[in-house]
């Protein structure tokens, strides 16, 4: 048996309820529910979550790195994007 | 015999767990693939954790201040009570997911039993065990089911796992004097009474692994009461060596 043969799939966890999954990293799996119980083995040893994803790789579409000037740098100008020119009263509280 | 049957049953429930434990950890940094590589290690550190309370309960009850790790370290094979299944050589990665499977199957119902125990110790211990065992059941029966019913060597290698182990499955059933006064007392679990949801969790994975169920024939015996395979020995070399030539050696 190869890792050639074995479908490779990104796994993803929810760490505490509310927050988002968050991709910590991937695993070789025969098959979903291979893959999930692999994901929980290898990535779930110390409490880090309470919920699961995983992907397979191959569903992934991903951006060509070669294409990071176009796609990314024309944000770097707009710093009027970012809320930082707004007061934000103390009765709100943590945002 | 010196020992109270409470002493000797909690040693025997310690025993399995450390010795199936044991065998797990011999798949480390050997596995097939990384991730199986933990995954066998999780499994055996649950085992060994078991193992690890039912001993210092063990050494209380006992009450001679013997610990966790006199109890483990300080015993010949003669005085070990696991069964003989939980011993048996790792063989290949289908023969060590075959025995997981024959034991956790029978272990997590025996645990939820037991977490309903009289003993309130015993109760506790088997409760945050139940957890552990309905993993060791998903992740061998769903191994088991993938290798049956995968490629033609991977059946074959499946189906002698199960017919090579299956002789050994005969004694998890097993009572004797010494265990009936303690089920009739609410305290120890009746294995029989489990026998009937083991069976039913073994038939339903062997159908989807299209596995055959070997027939009951002679059933190996011996281990609950000190009388083991070669096989024990050769792990307690191993598992008692350092404190064995470095008496009280810590950390």
């Amino acid at each position: 048996m190869t890792e050639k043969n074995i479908p490779l799939w990104e796994v993803f966890i929810r760490s505490r309820t509310g927050l988002s999954h968050r991709h910590v990293g991937s695993v070789h799996a025969a098959d979903a529910e291979m893959a999930l119980q692999n994901a929980r083995d290898v990535y779930t040893r110390r409490g880090e979550g309470l919920s699961l994803w995983v992907v397979p790789s191959s569903a992934i579409t991903a951006s060509d790195p070669s294409d990071k000037d176009t796609l990314f740098e024309p944000t770097a100008t707009k710093i009027y994007r970012h809320p930082t020119f707004y007061e934000v009263p103390d009765e709100v509280g943590h945002m | 015999m010196t020992e109270t049957p409470l002493f000797a049953y909690t040693l025997r429930l310690a025993d399995n767990a450390l010795i199936l434990g044991h065998r797990l950890s011999e798949w480390v940094g050997h596995a097939p693939v990384l991730e199986e590589d933990l995954a066998l290690g999780n499994l055996a550190l649950d085992l060994i954790g078991q193992a690890r309370s039912f001993y210092t309960y063990a050494g209380e009850i006992e009450g001679k201040g013997r610990d966790e790790d006199a109890l483990a370290y300080l015993r010949d094979a003669g005085g070990y009570r696991n069964i003989l299944l939980v011993e048996q050589p790792n063989g290949d990665f289908a023969n060590t997911i075959i025995r997981q499977l024959l034991f956790s199957a029978f272990a997590l119902p025996y645990f939820e039993a037991l977490s309903r125990s009289k003993d309130e110790t015993l109760a506790a211990i088997a409760a945050k065990a139940v957890k552990e065992m309905a993993y060791h059941v998903r992740h061998t029966a769903e191994w088991t089911i993938r290798l049956g019913d995968g490629t033609d060597e991977s059946h074959k290698r499946a189906q002698a796992a199960l017919d090579e182990l299956w002789p050994f499955t005969g004694e998890m059933f097993e009572t004797d004097q010494l265990e009936r006064a303690l089920i009739d007392t609410g305290i120890a679990v009746d294995p029989a009474s489990v026998k009937a949801r083991w069976s039913q969790t073994l038939d339903e994975v062997f159908e989807e692994a299209t596995l055959t169920r070997p027939r009951d024939g002679y059933m190996q015996s011996g281990g609950r009461i000190g009388r083991h395979s070669e096989h024990l020995g050769l792990i307690l070399t191993e598992l008692q060596f350092l404190q064995r030539a470095y008496p009280g050696a810590k950390w």
